[in-house]
């Protein structure tokens, strides 16, 4: 059988070790009633080679983004990913190691995990980051939790320019425990600081930044705001690498940081395994979510690291745990930190203002479209909400045809705006992309003119 | 000897280990496009580091890990079995691994029937109705199970308040039914390994939303009752939960869906061998039966006619659990490992975990004690009281030094039912010749422990560091390097 080396001789020198007859006597304490009497019903077995060409012809079916130019973001992003980050990560070292227990042959995972946390500290400007989450909708779940159990309100004030899928994950995470989120209104694309939105039964303000709109929304305002009345301030982010060139969250004021970190390095993978990644301040550790690696020394007095402070954790404490998590996404984890190794302070700027001009360079050009415009005039990073003559899914339709993932319709998720559409330019689109993508972008809005034209 | 040094500390000033492109669109001053206030005013301090050094730092801390590529890995309660070479391959198309999630549903007509194939096998697999793909990990997927045991009782205008959790459950199993806000009740395990079917009478009632078994339970022991559990369980309106972590022991066998569970996960780095990467991602896919259907996390994946869609219309969901759809990546080799298996693959799969861990069981018994010495499933629990008892030597002892003869340690201290745990658990892909090493490797410690008990105490001799003080790692928390004056 595929896997499984026990020739039928040495099977039967085991059951006689054993003592038993047969296989089937090992299975002599599972009722007959709750036995399967037949065959598994599945699909017919497939050789090495067959599997692959199968899975592979499935894979030629999806319109991926060597295939299509990708403007589209929206909570995952098509960065640059260097080879040397997945020929490392992907070693069967770290690929096939379970979670490190046995920190005497785990170093290599734990050194790699203490790194990471110090990169997303740095990165983020915070002074505590976990060893990782499930991604960063969950993370933010977690966070406004964690915010509960602080600060002991139960009232979570949240932005709608935060990405609507975070939104509802929070909503899930929450409503259970009874707390209540109340959302806040964007004007013009973003969510001016108010301190009306809170009182003193606020646990956390939660915003997004750069917002799921691609603006800039004023941080520093709303930590104010939040910590006024005690509350904290939450801070997601769907792209980590706006700072390299944006001031962090952490010296906005952020409390706590809930972000995603798959634009660190993972690939695109149809919407996962991304990276949840969740920082905070030092006060606020013991409240934290996941795990955690610290350093310390081994019985000769040299640098070691171990998990640690995990009496928060569910193996220890139980239902008294911080949370559930258990398995994480610690591969990802390690690969973000290839990946922040390898551009270092210079490279993540680079990258950061490489995004920001060519989405810029965009933005422009969209402004100049006849028929079609900007939406929201605040300030973006790399991504912005265009305005479009025709629903923007149709649009998206057309603009496929000639080569272009062309962004997120927004209707899908705010009422209203059928005629919008949220596009994003990272490092690896070209000018001569962009361009064109223009060209079809203004090719599809008149045409959508003249047929809404004709229908009249 | 010199600590292992970081990746920061062999950073230099200037140094670039990044090839990026020259920006080609028209250089504009930043100022124009960023409100001066709000860019960065001192840059991270991240490693600047050559490609090489990168290359060669990790590729030296990966050899500083255990893995199973490296050697067996015994771990109980992980089925930490092979992760075959193919997966990997078939999880890095491109066609997957490039492919965004919000690339419109008429261009990604592949990936989702992929996913409606999986569920479809997935379903036939558990005996249950309809699946989520959705969940990141086995934690993850009991988080979706009891939001939907807990919906389905809203939608019958119900509100029950407790969830009965066995003494040997897993942690995450009393974690999860607080995060959902229900009370937690432990029940007791009997003197054969089994629930307390006493106990759970009396726990038993009609606030009682969920109980939450794993069978195999983490003693190694098949619910020898579970059919009668699962009568009573339901004869109060409760719901059965299977914590599926251990579905290796029973594929093709014999069904939870069958055996009087509403709702399961399962973990498919576990049962389908998916890599753990070193704690992650995994992926914890939720099945349940007809009745709970309605309130699954969106999206689901639906087939009509020959088209795939994603339907997000379902008024009863428990709503979102994470962004997008799933560790789509992991599903993809989960796919790739039940097709190349098929029935009777999976059926062998059982049938040896099963094999080989009653072979290690009673290889080791004369030398260890085996609490529970009756015939296992895919794991046992033996216990090195007698070790502590008689020679002064702990579990733990005995888990360190077992990496100086090269294996990884079995799961310590776990189930908390069991004095001095050692919860064994060698997987199907282990051959005679691995497990024989492994036992004359117990059998020399143990002999150790009576002839030589500091060697034990003080292991590892042999691995990078030597034992690590966590203690000290508590009390003075370190969790990231800062830079230097």
């Amino acid at each position: 059988m595929r896997y499984i080396p026990t020739t039928p001789e040495e099977r039967r020198r085991m059951l006689e070790v054993i003592g038993v007859r047969s296989v089937e006597d090992l299975f002599a304490d599972v009722p007959q009633s709750v036995r399967l009497g037949r065959p598994l019903r599945l699909r017919p077995v497939l050789s090495d080679p067959e599997v692959l060409r199968y899975l592979g012809g499935l894979a030629e079916r999806n319109a991926h983004a060597d295939r299509l130019a990708c403007f589209v973001g929206a909570g995952a992003y098509d960065h640059f990913v260097p080879p040397a980050v997945w020929q490392l990560a992907g070693r069967g070292e770290f690929l096939t190691a379970y979670t490190p227990y046995q920190a005497e042959v785990m170093q290599g995972e734990l050194q790699a995990t203490y790194e990471y946390q110090t990169m997303v500290c740095e990165l983020l400007g915070m002074e505590v980051a976990n060893a990782s989450m499930y991604d960063g909708a969950s993370a933010l779940g977690e966070a406004a939790v964690m915010a509960r159990d602080l600060t002991g309100r139960d009232r979570v004030v949240v932005s709608q320019a935060v990405h609507p899928e975070y939104r509802q994950v929070l909503r899930t995470y929450t409503e259970p425990l009874g707390i209540q989120v109340v959302e806040r209104r964007h004007e013009g694309g973003i969510t001016p600081a108010d301190p009306r939105a809170v009182d003193t039964r606020t646990a956390a303000v939660v915003v997004q930044h750069p917002n799921f709109f691609g603006c800039l929304e004023d941080v520093r305002g709303w930590a104010e705001v939040a910590h006024r009345v005690g509350a904290l301030l939450v801070v997601a982010c769907s792209d980590p690498l706006a700072f390299g060139l944006l001031e962090p969250p952490g010296a906005l004021g952020a409390d706590i940081v809930a972000a995603e970190g798959q634009p660190l390095g993972n690939p695109l993978n149809f919407g996962g395994p991304y990276l949840g990644i969740i920082a905070t301040r030092n006060k606020f550790v013991r409240r934290m979510p996941g795990r955690l690696v610290g350093a310390t020394v081994d019985r000769y007095g040299r640098r070691g690291f171990v998990l640690t402070l995990q009496t928060r954790e569910q193996h220890i404490r139980r239902e008294k745990a911080t949370s559930n998590i258990c398995t994480n996404e610690a591969l990802n984890a390690l690969a973000a930190a290839v990946y922040l190794s390898l551009l270092g302070p210079q490279g993540v700027r680079q990258v950061a203002e490489l995004c920001l001009r060519k989405a810029h360079y965009l933005k422009a050009q969209v402004a100049q479209l006849e028929g079609v415009g900007v939406l929201f005039a605040a300030p973006t990073f790399h991504e912005f909400v265009v305005r479009t003559p025709r629903p923007a899914a149709a649009l998206v339709r057309a603009v496929a045809r000639e080569g272009f993932l062309a962004g997120l319709p927004l209707g899908r998720f705010y009422r209203g705006m059928q005629n919008a559409l949220l596009v994003c330019v990272t490092e690896t689109r070209t000018r001569d992309e962009i361009d064109r993508f223009v060209e079809a972008l203004a090719r599809a809005s008149r045409r959508g003119r003249a047929a809404v034209g004709g229908r009249r | 000897m010199t600590d292992f040094p970081l990746i920061f500390e062999r950073s230099v000033s200037g140094r670039r280990g990044y090839g990026l492109p020259e920006p080609d669109v028209p250089a504009r001053p930043l100022e124009e496009l960023v409100p001066h206030h709000a860019l960065r005013q001192r840059p991270p301090a991240l490693p600047e580091v050559s490609e090489l050094e990168v290359v060669r730092h990790y590729t030296r801390l990966s050899h500083r890990n255990y893995s199973i590529d490296e050697g067996f890995y015994p771990l109980g309660s992980c089925t930490m079995k092979y992760n075959p070479k193919l997966h990997e391959e078939a999880g890095r198309l491109p066609g997957f691994s490039r492919l965004h999630p919000y690339t419109p549903e008429e261009l990604v007509q592949g990936a989702l029937q992929l996913l409606w194939e999986l569920g479809e096998e997935l379903r036939e697999l558990a005996g249950m109705d309809a699946v989520s793909l959705q969940p990141a990990a086995g934690a993850h997927g009991e988080l979706v199970g009891l939001l939907v045991v807990r919906a389905y009782f809203a939608s019958r205008g119900e509100r029950r308040s407790k969830v009965l959790v066995p003494d040997s459950a897993h942690g995450t199993n009393p974690a999860t039914a607080a995060m959902v806000g229900y009370e937690v009740v432990t029940v007791p395990s009997d003197p054969r390994g089994n629930l307390d079917l006493r106990a759970l009478k009396q726990h038993l009632d009609h606030h009682t939303a969920a109980l939450m078994l794993t069978n195999p339970n983490t003693l190694g022991l098949f619910e020898e009752h579970v059919d009668r559990i699962a009568e009573r369980v339901h004869a109060v309106g409760a719901q059965m939960y299977l914590d599926g972590a251990n579905f290796n022991a029973m594929v093709g066998i014999t069904r939870p869906g069958d055996q009087g569970f509403d709702v399961m996960h399962m973990n498919l780095h576990k049962t389908f061998s998916t890599p753990h990467g070193g704690g992650g991602p995994g992926a914890g896919v939720v099945a349940v039966k007809a009745h709970l259907e309605p309130f699954l996390p969106v999206p689901v994946v639906v087939r009509e006619a020959d088209r795939y869609r994603l339907d997000f219309d379902r008024p009863q969901s428990v709503g979102r659990v994470r962004a997008f759809y799933g560790n789509f990546a992991n599903l993809v080799r989960a796919y790739a490992y039940l097709r190349t298996l098929g029935a009777d693959g999976l059926r062998a799969v059982a049938e040896h975990a099963v094999l080989h861990a009653n072979y290690l069981r009673v290889r080791l018994a004369p030398y260890y004690d085996v609490p529970y010495d009756r015939i296992c499933k895919h794991e046992f629990v033996a216990s090195g009281a007698r070790q502590k008892k008689r020679d002064g030597v702990t579990t733990r002892d005995i888990a360190k030094r077992l990496l100086d003869y090269g294996f990884h340690a079995p799961t310590v201290y776990f189930p908390l039912i069991v004095e001095e745990a050692l919860m064994v658990e060698p997987t199907e892909t282990e051959s005679l010749q691995t497990l024989d090493a492994f036992v004359e490797a117990m059998i020399a410690i143990d002999r150790e422990c009576r002839e030589d008990p500091e060697r034990v105490r003080t292991a590892p001799h042999t691995t990078p560091v030597g034992r690590l003080d966590e203690v000290r790692a508590a009390r003075h928390p370190d969790l990231r390097w800062k830079p230097g004056p």
